[in-house]
């Protein structure tokens, strides 16, 4: 890749410098796809490379690493763009996938086993069993996590009692199976089971509360 | 496709976070690209990542990032220009997409394990374990010493009665299986922990093939599987 700007580009990022901190990302990415602007491609950059960053390097890997690993991210947000559906899922969930899919192949050196719904749900259904189950109204989900800030969602967190926010944490931000974190917690792997599904719940209700 | 038994909530959770191993992941995959239910179950679990990517504090990249990606993107904007035919996709992707075009066709193989196996159970090269039992190793072994393999068990036969430290999944691929939880048919998944100790029996007609991983090894009950066991290495 070369390091270079055109004078293009350099004015598209002064017009972007502003902070875009409540842009409904949903529909930023929705546009993105559509039109493959590189505006909206650099918004969407300003706001979502540093949280992708961060959240590589809570997965242990280091500084370079997870440079690397944001810009393969938000690389394949550009070529996969046209692939994102607002309906089921908000721009922050779909990212999370692509960040999370990149972190892994990467750390494992094998691609994460991935069910392709955008195969599934989007396109025609193919000639194998997974017609009988991609049904027409398999769209709109109840999009209950769409326009989250940030202060919204560390409020749902907060609410979740430490023991249940504890194993999200694990999961999530550090990739622990159940059976690493009973070791760690020295709990039961049922009682690891039984705190994510009580997280889990949790998350759900707040969320509906909300909307 | 009747699909009753699914992946327990802190399953889905896990494979959500990418915090499984690569053999529970794919049963998990296999399961869900074959359940809508589970489909829409899984998008759920998604957003909380999406949530948590959005409440993470930001760490400043470097400066050059973004003109790498900017021009990554005139690059390949034209090749595509160039070749208009041939999407840019990631490497998965393409070998899938190969498959598909050389053995065409209806598929009995979840999306997930086809580039594994191919598009049909019965090309698989099974290997036999016991009387009735054969295996299919797929090449994913954890350090904790768990594996994922295709089983495929004649009409009433019974796996070998056993426990486990950690996880199980038993994805019913072909044909049918029952223990104490239940019936167990095509697309159904079997997802238990070590306070099961169980034993299916194979109640279909035909042969029941399933998908099975672990993520520890197996404890085996009778002296038959202890002796089998380092053989299987399950």
């Amino acid at each position: 890749m070369e390091k270079n700007h055109s004078g293009e580009d350099l004015a598209i990022l002064t017009a972007v410098k502003k902070e875009t901190e409540y842009l409904d990302w949903s529909q930023q990415l929705s546009d993105l796809g559509m039109k493959r602007e590189k505006l909206v491609y650099i918004k969407i950059y300003r706001h979502f490379a540093p949280k992708i960053k961060a959240y590589v390097m809570r997965l242990g890997l280091l500084d370079s690493t997870a440079e690397e690993l944001m810009q393969e991210t938000m690389f394949a947000v550009w070529q996969k763009a046209h692939l994102y559906n607002a309906n089921k899922a908000a721009a922050s969930t779909w990212i999370f996938t692509l960040a999370r899919n990149k972190s892994i192949d990467w750390m494992r050196k094998q691609p994460y086993p991935d069910y392709h719904s955008e195969r599934i749900d989007n396109e025609r259904p193919s000639d194998d069993f997974e017609k009988s189950s991609a049904s027409q109204s398999d769209t709109n989900y109840d999009n209950l996590e769409q326009l989250i800030t940030k202060d919204k969602m560390n409020t749902v967190i907060q609410r979740l009692p430490e023991e249940q926010r504890q194993v999200i944490y694990l999961s999530f931000y550090e990739g622990r199976s159940h059976v690493e974190i009973s070791g760690r917690l020295g709990i039961p792997l049922g009682s690891v089971k039984s705190r994510i599904r009580l997280a889990s719940q949790k998350i759900k209700m707040i969320w509906k509360e909300r909307l | 496709m009747n699909i009753n038994h699914h992946l327990d909530e802190a399953t889905l959770v896990s494979y959500t976070a990418g915090a499984m191993t690569q053999a529970m992941a794919l049963v998990v995959a296999c399961h869900i690209s074959m359940c809508k239910e589970c489909r829409e179950r899984v998008a759920k679990a998604e957003a909380i990542g999406g949530l948590l990517l959005e409440s993470l504090d930001a760490i400043d990249v470097h400066d050059e990032s973004l003109a790498k990606l900017l021009a990554a993107i005139d690059d390949t904007e034209e090749s595509e220009n160039l070749e208009k035919n041939l999407p840019l996709n990631d490497s998965v992707a393409c070998v899938s997409l190969e498959k598909q075009v050389v053995d065409s066709g209806k598929s009995d193989v979840p999306r997930p394990l086809q580039s594994h196996i191919g598009k049909h159970l019965e090309s698989v090269q099974w290997k036999s374990i016991l009387p009735g039992i054969q295996y299919y190793d797929l090449p994913f072994k954890t350090d904790r010493g768990g594996v994922s393999r295709l089983l495929r068990i004649a009409p009433g036969k019974a796996m070998l009665e056993h426990t486990h430290d950690g996880n199980e999944l038993t994805l019913v691929l072909q044909g049918s299986i029952s223990d104490e939880l239940g019936r167990f048919g095509v697309g159904d998944i079997a997802d238990l922990d070590e306070e099961i100790d169980h034993q299916p029996i194979v109640d279909s007609t035909d042969h029941c093939i399933c998908l099975v991983a672990t993520d520890a090894p197996l404890k085996f009950n009778t002296l038959l599987g202890k002796i089998v066991q380092p053989i299987t290495g399950f």
